[in-house]
């Protein structure tokens, strides 16, 4: 059994009109990292702040260890939460700000001071005990909440974009800090973020949420590879995508089908789960898995797309180009396309505003 | 120094004179040791502190204003926190209509609110009673504690009260030991401001109070009629001293606020 169930959770605002979340059902394993993944206004904010106790769901049974607690009160719930904007409170020291779950549980004087020193000592502030947050950076004062939510030893800790509100290099070391605090501890930990990179770092499962709906949830990596449909594969990492009807296709080995453009072109990927040949279709490819030549004569025949580059960016260990399919008198209409090629492998001669081709296997890329 | 740098410097000067110079002018006539009030002195003495400190009638109104400001001071931040604490947490379109009367008799001139009040406690009779009087200094000085108040809810992360119910605190707990003393800086300089309205009002004090309840502008305001003796500039004096020290209080107060709200 699941740690936490939710059973047809459903949230309405403003009497029906606003569905912030749709029917969810979802379970959290004991010991898991995971994370909801979507933006904003997807219902993923909403279903924990529903599972700490902050909202009430219109509909549905929210089940802790089997229990109902969708009417037990946010206090007694058990749960530590670490909000966006850290929420320690300003008028405490740090230690007095780690004491505060521990203050209300009444426990002794000498066991308040072990455990909060303890925890101090796992977020590695334990020098700054006599701080006031104020006189803390933003990556330390995250550092505290994550302590004060763990401190008290939930077995569930909620995190609401804790990392948000940090600059890049904070958040990329955070990422790391909670990974370590999560295997360390063994503790279950439900995770909300908007930020696919971070959902990647840190997660054992992601649920990708868009509409008050769950679209898929598995291990990152999975999602990464088979997303269902062309909103996980947008969402979870670059994708290109092109539009086109599908038609029968004998030659197409199993699980693969074809894909028509508006200008004729044929391409050639694997059959999502389920797609059916109809009139529109969308192709998926990732940057990394396109190859790019100057014509089409260096390139072995099969998937490949004319293309015109549009920009080049160098990233240091590797390019990112630019390309646009679009061709008006083919009636072909799509978003530039990039291309992510590694250093070594960036054919020689390439300018801006030049005809490429861009080529790449079935195997690759994904039809919806 | 360049011409306009003089110009600049003497009309600033002469800006803080004019707002300066009438209080100031009453301080020397306080220490005069005759019995008018004008220029020049022709000594110095204590004699008319002696009188206001040591005298029935003074000291009479010294109590009542004191007594009346504080109860004043003490109904107004009561009733003015907890009608922000409403304001801040309502979703309900009238919250604005509400703070907007809640702040009303900042704007409405003192004399409507005095006469009108005068004209609402007559028949209930509450003129000239004490109770009259802290009520109707408590409607002038509500707004000055309900607006710091409410600003100091506003700023206040709505997070902060979900991060108490997480680590477990009862609502009433998490109020107690987190929102209050959080909003506790902008209640005292709303307590301040509302005893420095009570302190300073006649408009009111002048309708409401009876003879038992002269308050020191009531004194004060009545001695346009009898002849004016330095006694008047000992009181103004003490009254200037005793505003002073209470506006400094308010400024240290804010600064300590606003370096823990940061």
């Amino acid at each position: 059994m699941s740690l936490i169930q939710f059973e047809n959770v459903s949230k309405h605002y403003a009497g029906k009109t606003v569905v912030a979340v749709d029917n969810l059902n979802l379970g959290i394993e004991a010991g898991e990292f995971l994370t909801l993944l979507g933006p904003s206004g997807s219902g993923k904010t909403t279903s924990l702040m529903m599972l700490a106790g902050f909202e009430r769901p219109s509909a549905g049974t929210i089940r802790f260890d089997g229990v109902p607690i969708e009417t037990l009160p946010a206090h007694r719930r058990n749960m530590g939460v670490v909000f966006q904007s850290h929420a320690l409170f300003p008028h405490l020291t740090v230690a007095e700000n780690v004491a505060f779950p521990l203050k209300v549980r009444r426990l002794s004087r000498s066991e308040t001071a072990t455990r909060v020193t303890s925890a101090l000592e796992k977020v590695r502030l334990a020098p700054f005990a006599e701080r006031m947050p104020h006189q803390l950076s933003g990556g330390q004062q995250q550092r505290v909440a994550l302590a004060r939510a763990l401190v008290f030893e939930p077995r569930l800790v909620l995190l609401d974009e804790p990392l948000s509100a940090l600059d890049k290099k904070l958040r990329e070391e955070m990422q790391l800090e909670i990974r370590r605090l999560h295997r360390e501890l063994g503790v279950t930990m439900a995770f909300v973020t908007h930020d696919q990179s971070e959902a990647m770092v840190m997660s054992d499962r992601v649920a990708v949420f868009n509409h008050g709906r769950i679209e898929q949830i598995g291990p990152p990596q999975q999602l990464y590879d088979a997303p269902c449909n062309t909103f996980v594969a947008g969402f979870l990492g670059d994708n290109n995508k092109v539009e086109g009807k599908s038609g029968p296709d004998p030659v197409a080995p199993a699980g693969q089908m074809e894909i028509r453009l508006a200008n004729g072109l044929t391409l050639r990927g694997r059959r999502a789960g389920h797609s059916t040949n109809g009139p529109s279709q969308v192709l998926c490819v990732r940057p990394e898995c396109l190859k790019v030549a100057l014509d089409a004569g260096q390139l072995e025949t099969g998937n490949q797309i004319g293309a015109r580059l549009v920009d080049i960016i160098q990233q240091g260990d590797h390019w990112r180009l630019v390309a646009a399919l679009s061709d008006e008198d083919g009636g072909l209409r799509a978003e530039n396309w990039t291309v992510k090629v590694n250093v070594g492998s960036v054919p020689a001669g390439l300018t801006v505003g030049q005809p490429v081709v861009l080529r790449f296997r079935p195997e690759d890329a994904w039809i919806f | 120094m360049s011409l306009w740098k003089l110009l600049y410097w003497t009309f600033c000067a002469a800006i803080l004179v004019y707002l300066i110079a009438p209080i100031l002018v009453v301080i020397p006539l306080s220490f005069s040791s005759g019995n008018l009030v004008s220029y020049p002195l022709p000594g110095f003495s204590l004699q008319w502190y002696e009188e206001v400190l040591f005298g029935d009638k003074w000291i009479k109104a010294i109590a009542n204003s004191l007594f009346v400001g504080v109860l004043a001071t003490v109904l107004s931040v009561a009733l003015g926190t907890l009608s922000a604490l409403g304001l801040a947490r309502s979703q309900s379109g009238w919250a604005g209509a509400i703070k907007m009367l809640f702040i009303a008799p900042m704007i409405v001139p003192v004399i409507l609110i005095a006469v009108s009040s005068y004209f609402f406690m007559a028949p209930l009779g509450l003129t000239n009673s004490y109770l009259g009087l802290v009520l109707g200094h408590t409607i002038i000085a509500v707004p000055f504690v309900v607006l710091p108040v409410l600003t100091a809810l506003e700023l206040l992360d709505p997070n902060l009260s979900r991060a108490a119910a997480a680590c477990g605190a009862t609502p009433r707990f998490a109020f107690l030991s987190v929102t209050l003393p959080i909003i506790m800086p902008a209640m005292a300089s709303g307590a301040l401001f509302a005893f420095a309205t009570s302190f300073d009002d006649v408009v009111v004090a002048l309708f409401l109070a009876g003879p038992d309840q002269r308050t020191l502008p009531k004194e004060l305001f009545t001695a346009m009629r009898s002849p004016m003796t330095p006694a008047y500039t000992a009181v103004a004096t003490l009254m200037i001293l005793f505003s002073t020290s209470l506006f400094i209080l308010m400024q240290r107060l804010q600064r300590r606020a606003r370096a823990q709200q940061k």
